[in-house]
């Protein structure tokens, strides 16, 4: 338990990606069966217990400690969870050894407890571990699970463990159960990959490259189909079987947040596709829209009225019993021509080709899209197949010129590992308020986008300008007389109610150092609000 | 004789009546008994110090010889007196050279224990528990969510972390004085004897160490020009902390940032401070060694000074005995 324990912390506090898979790798390789599949499965939420409720903890440890010096502890920590696992009280004969407990033995006896004696079950578990693995039970059971690590980089790490494709883990990773002992029989080598064998199971997305400039001169546009990039999250709606399920393009189940567009899901095949809200052919709501519908579990009557889903339809891998993703894609467009409109029209609608002379005359659609959630174009070859990852030159996108803003340098905070000298991370504002009174308000916050030695540069100048430290954190002088203007580029603009300021940026990042432009000429808050759709 | 007449809180320090002399005091005395040598607790400019022989050295390392007027040196047990009271020196296990003092009047003992620590150290003298009838006692950890592990694990988790990254430097900060040779003393016990790095700020101290007997084995200064960056991957490197957020650390390859400091036990300090690999080491009791302490003082009374008072006066009142908060200023109650 305690390597487990120890993993959940190391994941959470390392910053770097290549860090984060070098833990989980030597964590795979160094743990035995069944152990390495339940902390897979811990980590990428597939580990749930019915029978501990969090109110359950508090009446737990209240048995076993003084109220107040509970409440003084919890005040001082700030998180229950984290509180208790420091605060418990193990029972008098009571061993702590989380060396002799495994992550297995642990998780069959929470899952084996009945809802009556998981009390018990968990105060001995509690008992006989020590703070840190005390910490990742109560966050299992909890639910609480955040280990800094996504789904995606779980499977990430492992197709590096077994030196395989992320897209032929994703491929079976619906198929396979905790704790994933045929899995990982395959990766080490002793068994063949586990067959494909569940229904509607995530077939591996097909991704495409930016446009770059010596593209364009090397393609034909004759050899090409283009289409709107529409500004959703690109999904695969998957149904088989009598068995419905609407995948991330990274194969994460997201069909629980979306029962209004499974239910419409009466077909069989495999449709890839761009969720949005909205009624169309008429109404596509914005990016903002879709994040009511985001990042949930479940979903409100009202919400889903105000926000209804549907998919644009862009590809159809499968008809039927009928694999499509060896065919060209011209004739794949031909067989989804005729597929969606057999479909429920409120809830999945055709993805418009663009039909086009030359790149020029592409490019002037482009720049001037006939709808605001579009966000560029996709090229694809007519005669490409369908095959999982970022091929180079089958497709390719074509997007839509970043916005950019003039916003003044706020605060930098110290940046992690390699920059963990260096003020890398920054809050940027605009001003706001009259002529003669003017006021920086925070837009956003980018930590990318400059050369190594513009960051020594503008390090310096935090370090230089500093009026107040926080921790890691420098204010640094900004007023309309002295300031760093930073070019800010950004993807869009999204309405925000946390953000003093009423927006937030998607990708912000800083696209030029302004060191010649006055802080007063810095752009205002109107232009961005404006941008609002 | 009430305790009050014999220890009482003023603002330079803690007064002694009956000796005319101060207990770790925070402005110049005319006489000062020095618990140990850390900033808060040892300052320059008395007319006469009272401590044992190493806090008077690491006092002359830090401040010059001429740190105050006269000094006098006193061996651990040893009893003097001190105009109206007798004062004894006994071990504290904070840091090389700390000691609890005890104050004798007319049959009652005050024992006030400065910074404590009851698991054995390397580096200094273990804990001597002196009964008392008042108690007073640090409270830096003096909340139940405190409870340090074993030190040998936190270096055991060190030294895999140096294993699974060899490319990257290892950063460990630690406090000049104690905390950083505590953990090089325990990185040598765990069978590390690969040569570690060393910020200047800790050179004379870890010297000194080395002189009164405490093997730090090969120790490299990292603060050496010139030297490539790519020679520092896979080393340990320690420092003051301050030093690591500060251009110096730029030096270092891709460096892991580790603290060795009893507050990485809560997760959002960790997180604060930017720290990736938290060694949970600390130099103070936690809650159970000073509940403990108290108890086994068989102290009537208790006095809490300097940290988290109130949960430890709470912890007096549940057990029957007499706590209050002892408001002394100019102590950080941040210590390590």
């Amino acid at each position: 338990m305690h390597r487990f324990a120890e993993l959940l912390d190391r994941l959470l506090l390392t910053p770097s990606r290549n860090a984060k898979l070098r833990l989980m790798i030597d964590y795979f390789r160094e743990t035995p069966d069944p152990d390495r599949g339940l902390a897979l499965a811990a980590i990428t939420g597939n580990l749930s217990f019915s029978s501990v409720k969090p109110a359950m903890l508090r009446t737990l440890v209240m048995e076993r400690m003084d109220a107040v010096l509970f409440s003084y502890s919890y005040d001082y920590v700030g998180d229950l969870a984290e509180t208790i696992s420091l605060v418990w009280n193990t029972s008098v004969g009571a061993q702590a050894n989380d060396r002799e407990i495994s992550l297995s033995f642990a998780v069959e006896r929470l899952l084996s407890a009945s809802r009556s004696d998981g009390p018990r079950v968990l105060a001995d578990l509690l008992d006989r571990l020590e703070a840190p693995s005390r910490f990742a039970v109560i966050k299992l059971v909890t639910g609480g699970l955040r280990g800094g690590v996504s789904a995606r980089l779980a499977k990430q790490a492992l197709a590096d463990y077994g030196e395989v494709e992320v897209h032929d883990i994703e491929e079976i990773w619906h198929g396979l159960k905790p704790p994933y002992t045929e899995l990982f029989d395959w990766l080490d080598g002793r068994a063949a990959k586990p067959e494909r064998t569940a229904l509607a199971m995530f077939r591996p997305v097909m991704l495409s490259n930016p446009v770059e400039d010596s593209d364009l001169a090397r393609i034909e546009p004759a050899d090409y189909a283009a289409e709107w990039k529409w500004d959703g999250i690109r999904v695969q709606a998957v149904a088989e079987g009598g068995l419905r399920r609407l995948y991330s393009r990274t194969g994460d189940d997201i069909s629980g947040a979306f029962p209004d567009l499974v239910e419409a899901m009466d077909f069989a095949g495999a449709l890839d596709g761009e969720l949005l809200v909205g009624r169309p052919p008429e109404h596509t709501g914005s990016f903002s829209d879709l994040q009511q519908r985001l990042n949930r579990k479940t979903v409100a009557q009202k919400t889903m009225r105000d926000y209804p889903a549907f998919v644009r339809c862009y590809d159809l891998l499968q008809q039927g019993e009928e694999d499509l993703r060896a065919l060209p894609f011209a004739e794949r467009r031909k067989r989804l021509e005729a597929f969606v409109p057999t479909l429920d029209p409120e809830r999945f609608d055709l993805s418009p080709l663009v039909s086009f002379g030359d790149w020029q005359h592409l490019n002037a659609l482009r720049l001037d899209p006939p709808h605001p959630i579009i966000e560029g174009v996709m090229l694809k070859r007519l005669d490409s197949a369908y095959v999982p990852g970022r091929p180079k030159g089958p497709w390719f996108k074509w997007k839509r010129d970043p916005y950019t803003i003039d916003a003044v340098l706020m605060y930098a905070q110290r940046g992690h590992g390699k920059r963990s000298s260096f003020y890398s991370d920054y809050t940027f504002g605009v001003w706001t308020g009259p002529e003669n009174k003017l006021e920086l308000v925070p837009v956003g916050k980018a930590y990318f986008g400059f050369t190594d030695e513009e960051l020594r540069q503008i390090d310096k100048y935090v370090r230089d300008n500093t009026v107040e430290r926080f921790g890691p954190v420098r204010s640094v002088r900004a007023d309309p007389n002295h300031g760093l203007v930073m070019e800010v580029a950004f993807e869009g603009l999204n309405r925000s109610t946390r953000h003093k300021s009423g927006v937030a940026m998607r990708f912000p990042r800083i696209s030029r150092l302004r060191w010649d432009k006055p802080a007063a000429e810095a752009d205002r808050l109107e232009t961005l609000t404006a941008m609002l759709v | 004789m009430n305790a009050h007449e014999i220890l009482q809180p003023r603002p330079e320090g803690l007064y002694c009546p009956p000796g005319d002399f101060h207990i770790d005091p925070v402005r110049p005395v005319s006489r000062a008994l020095v618990t140990h040598g850390h900033g808060d607790h040892a300052r320059a400019g008395h007319g006469h110090v009272l401590a044992t022989r190493q806090t008077l050295d690491i006092m002359a390392l830090r401040y010059g010889e001429d740190f105050a007027g006269t000094t006098q040196a006193i061996g651990y047990g040893e009893r003097i007196a001190v105009k109206d009271a007798a004062v004894s020196f006994h071990p504290a296990g904070h840091v090389l050279g700390s000691a609890q003092i005890a104050v004798e009047c007319r049959g009652k003992r005050i024992v006030a224990s400065g910074d404590y620590k009851r698991r054995s150290d390397p580096t200094c003298a273990d804990f001597e528990l002196v009964p008392c009838d008042v108690f007073i006692t640090e409270a830096t950890f003096g909340l139940p969510v405190f409870r340090h592990p074993s030190a040998g694990g936190e270096i055991e988790r060190l030294l895999k972390s140096v294993r699974q990254f060899p490319e990257r430097a290892h950063l460990v900060g630690a406090y000049a004085l104690g905390k950083a040779q505590r953990v090089i003393r325990l990185i040598r016990d765990a069978g590390y004897s690969e040569p570690i790095y060393i910020h200047g700020a800790l050179a004379r101290l870890c010297d000194y160490y080395q002189a009164q007997g405490v093997d730090l084995g090969p120790l490299e200064p990292a603060t050496a020009e010139g030297t490539a960056r790519d020679e520092f991957a896979g080393k340990i490197v320690v420092g003051p902390p301050s030093a690591f957020a500060d251009r110096w650390a730029r030096r270092f390859p891709d460096p892991v940032t580790a603290f060795a400091s009893g507050w990485m036990r809560i997760r959002q300090r960790v997180k604060q401070r930017g720290v990736e690999l938290p060694l949970i080491l600390s130099d103070h009791s936690d809650w159970d060694e000073l509940t403990d302490t108290i108890a086994e003082t068989g102290a009537g009374e208790v006095w809490v000074t300097h940290g988290r008072e109130e949960a430890l006066v709470r912890w007096c009142e549940l057990n029957g005995i007499k706590g209050k908060p002892l408001h002394l200023v100019g102590y950080e109650d941040e210590g390590d």
